[in-house]
């Protein structure tokens, strides 16, 4: 019998769970029975932590329950989470976790508390709690003013006077101009990433006006090539590449098609919010163009795995992860991630924030679409009717509708009845992780599916028509003779470029979830999308979806975004951010060494409009970007790492840089911007290392053997050698800054690589074809392609040497050694030069 | 970050250590002590692959990993389950199946006994099956964990999990974990060799990524064939006397842009071509057999299939660990044997069974054994249930991927050999003693080098990192 009865009307009047009393109910004092016992709860369960955010020290937050739901279901202890786990032995369940358990009698006390309702007297109604941070990257963005210096003539824009002054109340003086050739060197490869033509040296040398620089920095930045320069650096935060990575790794064939519309969209000088919100959510612009769909194949870089033994909805999941995180590293500047799991530990980020950002994610699913080239369009149509015609009756012709169509009530089959046929149990589950949305697809009536997925369904069949057809010799034969036909149709007529996009999910199921430790499997409470709590304080409206979030991202509201890209501008031509750890704003990162020269450049950036192409050219014409960057002895060991920023940096260049000025120097470069992926020669067993022999890794042909590293097919489990040797992220997380390494296989890489060698080579004949003249005509001439500056008396003293001990080497060598002449031997020396990989 | 921590982090002055006695390098040390320029870090502290010494003394200075990937079938190897044969051909009561998670198959799968033959081996009467008894001749030497589990069902992120400690992307792998901690003894080789056979694996270069260490510490690949190291070879038309006379051109022209610029990057560049001319003379040496016992050729099957580029690898792998070669990885794949079970996993033994024996009697015969500790093992282990893919195929029968419970061995470095540790339920479902998750295996492999696995730690993104994340510990059962 229980013992405490409850009039049935005051059990209905308190199922909210609020008494405004203070009285006893039936024999229980809430402040002098239960409150001392969930006292003891509140080291983890409340004001100062959420544990599984749960608090048990206030009634409104106690009642509505934490992470994975209601901890306490008020009127029916038994079935109360809260007494489950009080009472439970499982380890990893029961509560608490670690120390004295309740006593049975406290235990009993909470059983008939809520047993009554769980009446909380006078639930203190605190304003729900305002997450607030005095941390610096949250607080609201202020341009400050530029400081006053002393030394006014040497400031050329504010960013000096933020530099001078550090440098003033330090007592040290700025480095010197370094000397033009340095300059145009430096200049040509921050923005287009390519040595500088000779006529674009011998033009800036001659010129003599005050605003040669500038206009130097204008001509390289409306080149081509900067928009080619700068994709590479957003590639690396969106952690581009050509395949699926994991285990099959399966090429994307248009992973490029993203690729090139941001080579576009930089060069244009797209504003980086309109860019923003284009690659966040272009589907979903009001009157969206193709190319703002284009751009949401931002979010398709996510890894797919297509392990078929792997849950669709674990594959999913783990795409979300992906898509939340790479934001939270891009915009925010902030190890959001960490939250998947449980709030996070050092940052205000709950939880429940990392599942509402996942959440703007959940409602969008992956498609690929037509996206055009110029000039594809046109000879498409007009050969459409007859390839429509053609392809109808070579399927027709094989029979392949009423072979389908048993294919098709088959693998239903295994979809209606799962382990009746093992056989076609597996067909289904292998093509559900081939063939995206498989069973939608095929539940679909085949007259009101879309005709692209008609098509790709037929397709599939015919490349896999599963055990039963399998068996049957005869007809297996046939489908592959219809294949090689289906190959030869398409193959001979014109084709449109496809891009991989994101579209509105249709029927999304139901919402997101927050999931408990991080685990697919379990379901906390349901989340609906909003922003983290701790930088907005608007309630996330209705339905909001992901153009709120990038409209938001972009938005005065938030002051990271600006902060945290500008950093990264920073660091591209300065080597270090202002604030050294570019992936985390948050509170263990590093501060700021110029805070108010940070907050000043994201004002302006916001006050230019966005605009990339004019905030670099602020950079640029910085007396602080046009110091030498030669170290100074007396400040080694003051400022070693010069984040002061007394002098300018020597940086060893990225790994598409390596390669593409050695391409340049030798005349091999082909600067076509854009365009699919090409493979330049890589050596044997590379490509062996991926997943049973599938990648393969099928050499380019012609000029494109010569294109830029940025177009190099980056497959995720065989990268390409040089680029690893050379720090090129691995592609699979946001890269936000690469590490420079010095290494003996970097060494090998260039002095031997068949690459490198042909670069010497063509550069040896350019020497030998373009210079006329002695030996030294032609070694300035190899300076000027190679390092846009003539060699000093030392060098052409200790390079004649060599040349004359190569030439030396090669009569004593027999004839049949080999064509290398001594000028490839000496060009072979140029491109390995620490000066020629390192822009200074 | 201080300016020491930058420079390790930097790679600065990689390899000045080991270059220090290497050709053309004498005027380096003097070039580096001048103009004042290195004061700061002059103390030769910040090589960042130099040998370092652990937490504690270390019972092995050396790791051979052999990698087995695809999931070798325990119960068929190493794990006798004569049980099954009770089973053979029907469900397993649904009490244990409903607790399962399974990649391909339904909980309905009928079992599949093991047609294995085992007894026991050496005087510690290890049972192992007669698929490998070049191995089970090594029973002594030998630590056979029956009671390894993992979290992770799918391929991929089981790799992930076993090499990095979590099935998240960008972590660091053991082996750069080891070069981390312990650097390199090696004079003119990478410190953390890749080696592989068979087919490609699910996770390729992420099982030797360096994750967010810094790449210095990643694994390089070596070839068994060709040049072991890519780019190894000078350019076609390129004597070794020519090659030199460039280096020594080039590292002449560069000491003076040091001079120029002061920048000490540039003299880490200077060593590093220094080391690379040396594993340029150090590679074919090491490729050249021509020193080995017809005798130890033999033993290892070199000369003869299936056995030759496995057996290759083996040897190439005992020669890397003499030549101070800190963490060697195997990879051979692939033991996914989702079908046709006794016939693939027997070419699997055949090529596998008698190289890995005889690079164990090999170490031991040398001495290399109590400091080298080899692993063998894969991501998971195999379903006593069976998969069909194909009704009609005689023989057709294969396992599914089981994380619940597998076996891995290890032997030498610290280990005791000549023992179990762990036990299954009789089916082989799960395991009923000694639970050793992939965390433990990664802290015991910690300890045998020295390592107590919670200190060794890299702070990325704000908090400290580390192989076992935030589980581990060591199995002291399996030390000797």
């Amino acid at each position: 019998m229980p013992r405490y009865l409850l009039p049935a009307a005051l059990m209905a009047a308190s199922a909210a769970g609020f008494q405004a009393t203070t009285a006893t109910h039936a024999g229980v004092d809430f402040e002098r029975q239960v409150r001392p016992i969930l006292q003891k709860c509140l080291p983890c369960h409340g004001a100062q932590q959420q544990m599984n955010g749960l608090r048990l020290d206030e009634g409104h937050a106690a009642l509505r329950g934490g992470y994975s739901g209601a901890a306490i279901v008020a009127g029916n202890s038994a079935s109360s989470p809260m007494i489950l786990r009080l009472t439970s032995d499982r380890q990893g369940f029961f509560m608490p976790p670690a120390g004295d358990r309740l006593a049975a009698g406290e235990i009993a006390t909470l059983r008939a508390w809520i047993d009554h309702g769980a009446p909380w007297p006078s639930p203190r109604k605190t304003a729900p709690a305002v997450r607030s941070s005095s941390h610096w990257s949250f607080q609201p963005l202020v341009k400050p003013a530029p400081p006053a210096v002393r030394g006014r003539s040497w400031v050329r824009n504010p960013i000096d006077a933020f530099v001078l002054s550090r440098l003033e109340s330090e007592g040290i003086a700025p480095s010197p101009e370094a000397v033009k050739t340095t300059l145009v060197r430096r200049a040509s490869l921050d923005l287009t990433g390519l040595p500088p033509p000779p006529e674009l040296v011998d033009e800036f040398l001659r010129d003599s006006s005050p605003d040669a620089w500038d206009r130097l920095v204008d001509r390289l930045l409306a080149s081509p090539h900067y928009g080619e320069r700068w994709a590479r650096w957003w590639l690396d935060l969106a952690h581009y590449a050509d395949s699926d990575g994991y285990e099959k790794d399966q090429v994307r064939p248009y992973a490029w098609r993203w690729r090139h519309w941001v080579i576009e969209a930089l060069n244009r000088d797209l504003p980086f919010d309109r860019f923003t919100i284009e690659q966040l959510a272009g589907d979903l612009l009001p009157g969206a163009t193709n190319e703002q769909r284009v751009a949401t194949g931002f979010l398709r870089n996510t890894l797919t795995n297509r392990e078929a033994g792997v849950d669709r909805a674990e594959a999913r999941f783990e795409q979300l992860v992906n898509r939340a995180n790479t934001v939270g590293t891009v915009w925010l500047g902030l190890t959001v991630g960490c939250a998947q799991c449980h709030d996070h530990k050092y940052d205000p980020i709950t939880q429940r924030d990392y599942y509402r950002l996942f959440a703007f994610f959940h409602a969008a699913e992956e498609e690929n679409v037509d996206a055009p080239l110029a000039g594809e369009a046109g000879p498409y149509l007009r050969a459409l009717p007859e390839y429509r015609k053609q392809r109808a009756e070579l399927l027709r012709e094989f029979e392949a509708p009423a072979l389908q169509a048993e294919w098709e009530e088959k693998i239903g089959g295994a979809i209606r009845e799962p382990g009746k046929v093992l056989e076609w149990d597996f067909a289904l589950t292998s093509m559900k992780a081939m063939f995206d949305r498989a069973e939608r697809v095929l539940k679909t009536e085949p007259a009101r599916r879309s005709p692209r997925d008609q098509a790709r369904l037929t397709d599939y069949f015919v490349r896999s028509p599963g055990p039963a057809l399998g068996r049957d010799k005869k007809t297996l034969e046939r489908l592959k003779e219809l294949r090689e036909k289906l190959e030869k149709l398409d193959s001979g007529f014109p084709a449109l470029t496809q891009a991989p996009v994101m579209v509105r999910d249709q029927d999304a199921g139901g919402g997101a979830h927050l999931h408990l430790r991080g685990d697919w499997r379990q379901k906390g409470i349901p989340v609906e999308p909003g922003l983290p709590a701790v930088l907005s304080t608007a309630p996330a409206a209705p339905g909001a979806d992901r153009l709120a979030l990038a409209r938001w991202l972009v938005s005065r509201e938030n002051p990271l975004t600006a902060r945290v890209t500008v950093n990264r501008l920073w660091q591209e031509l300065f080597g270090r951010g202002l604030a050294a750890t570019a992936e985390d704003f948050g509170a263990q990162g590093e501060r700021p060494t110029h805070p108010g020269l940070l907050d000043w450049l994201a004002a302006e950036l916001v006050d230019r409009g966005w605009s990339l192409k004019q905030f670099h050219k602020l950079l640029l014409t910085s007396a602080t970007y046009r110091q030498s960057s030669r170290v100074r002895p007396e400040l080694v060991s003051r400022d070693p790492d010069n984040r002061l920023l007394a002098r300018q940096a020597r940086l060893r260049l990225s790994a598409e840089a390596v390669r593409d000025v050695a391409l340049a120097a030798g005349g091999l470069l082909h600067t076509a911007v854009g365009g699919p992926s090409v493979r330049p020669p890589q050596p044997a067993g590379v490509a062996e290392l991926g997943y049973a022999n599938s990648v393969k890794w099928k050499e380019s042909e012609g000029t494109d053997r010569y294109r830029r590293g940025l177009y190099i097919h980056f497959q995720r489990t065989t990268p390409y050698p040089m680029l690893m040797n050379f720090d090129a992220p691995d592609s699979n997380v946001s890269c936000t800054r690469r590490q420079r390494s010095n290494t003996p296989l970097q060494a090998l890489n260039l002095l031997n690589d068949p690459v490198f060698v042909e670069a010497a080579h063509a550069l040896a004949w350019r020497v030998e074809q373009e210079a006329s003249g002695g030996f030294g005509d032609r070694l300035d001439y190899a300076f000027r392609l190679c390092l846009a500056h003539p060699p000093s008396a030392e060098e052409r003293e200790r390079l004649g040497r060599f040349f004359d001990q190569y030439s030396g080497i090669l009569r004593n060598q027999s004839a049949a050694a080999g064509p290398v002449s001594a000028w490839a031997a000496v060009s072979r020396v140029l491109l390995n030069l620490d000066e020629f990989i390192t822009r200074e | 970050m201080n300016f020491l921590e930058f420079q390790r982090i930097q790679g600065r002055r990689a390899f000045l250590r080991e270059c220090a006695s290497g050709v053309g390098m004498t005027a380096l040390a003097q070039l580096l002590t001048q103009d004042g320029l290195t004061a700061a870090g002059s103390t030769g502290v910040d090589n960042p692959l130099g040998p370092r010494p652990p937490h504690f003394a270390p019972r092995a200075r050396n790791v051979i990993f052999l990698f087995m990937e695809g999931g070798p079938s325990q119960m068929d190897l190493f794990d006798p389950k004569p049980a099954l044969q009770k089973w053979h051909g029907r469900p397993a009561p649904e009490s244990i199946t409903g607790k399962l998670q399974l990649a391909f198959i339904k909980p309905s799968a009928a079992m599949l006994a093991s047609p294995r033959a085992f007894r026991p081996h050496g005087a510690c009467g290890t049972m192992f099956s007669d698929f490998i008894p070049h191995t089970a001749a090594r029973a002594d030497d030998i630590c056979l964990v029956r009671s390894m589990y993992t979290d992770a069902f799918n391929h991929h992120p089981g790799q992930l999990l076993l090499m990095t400690g979590s099935t998240q992307f960008g972590r660091p792998t053991l082996g750069a974990w080891s070069m981390y901690g312990l650097g390199s003894e090696s004079q003119n080789l990478p410190g953390f060799v890749v080696l592989s056979s068979g087919v490609g694996t699910s996770g390729g270069a992420t099982n030797f990524s360096s994750g967010f260490l810094p790449s210095t510490y990643q694994g390089t690949l070596f070839r068994s064939s060709g040049d072991p190291i890519l780019y190894l070879a000078n350019p076609p038309g390129v004597s070794m006397e020519a090659q030199r006379a460039g280096l020594d051109a080039l590292r002449d022209l560069n000491q003076a842009r040091y001079r120029d610029t002061g920048d000490v990057e540039i003299a880490s560049r200077i060593a590093s071509y220094e080391l690379a001319f040396r594993m340029q003379m150090a590679g074919p040496e090491l490729l050249d057999f021509s020193g080995e016992s017809e005798r130890t050729l033999e033993m290892y099957g070199v000369h003869k299939e299936p056995t030759r580029p496995f057996a290759v690898n083996c040897l190439l792998a005992r020669r890397l660990v003499e030549r101070g070669v800190r963490f060697v990885l195997m990879m051979h794949a692939s033991w996914d044997d989702h079908t046709q079970l006794n016939r693939k996993l027997k070419r699997n033994c055949d090529i596998t069974d008698q190289p890995t024996a005889a690079l164990l009697a090999d170490l031991k015969q040398r001495g290399l054994l109590d400091s080298t500790l080899v692993v063998w093992g894969g991501e998971f282990g195999r379903t006593p249930m069976s998969e069909v893919r194909n009704t009609q195929e005689e023989d057709n029968a294969g396992r599914d991927h089981h994380p619940q419970a597998y076996s891995m061995w290890l032997a030498g470095g610290g280990i005791g050999g000549g023992r179990v540790v762990g036990a299954t339920d009789e089916l082989g479902f799960f395991i009923t003693e000694d639970k050793v998750q992939v965390h433990d295996l990664q802290a015991t492999i910690l300890h045998c080098l020295g390592f107590d696995h919670t200190r060794l730690t890299y702070r990325h993104a704000g908090r400290d990192f580390r192989l076992t994340d935030v589980a581990g510990s060591v199995v002291r059962k399996m030390l000797a």
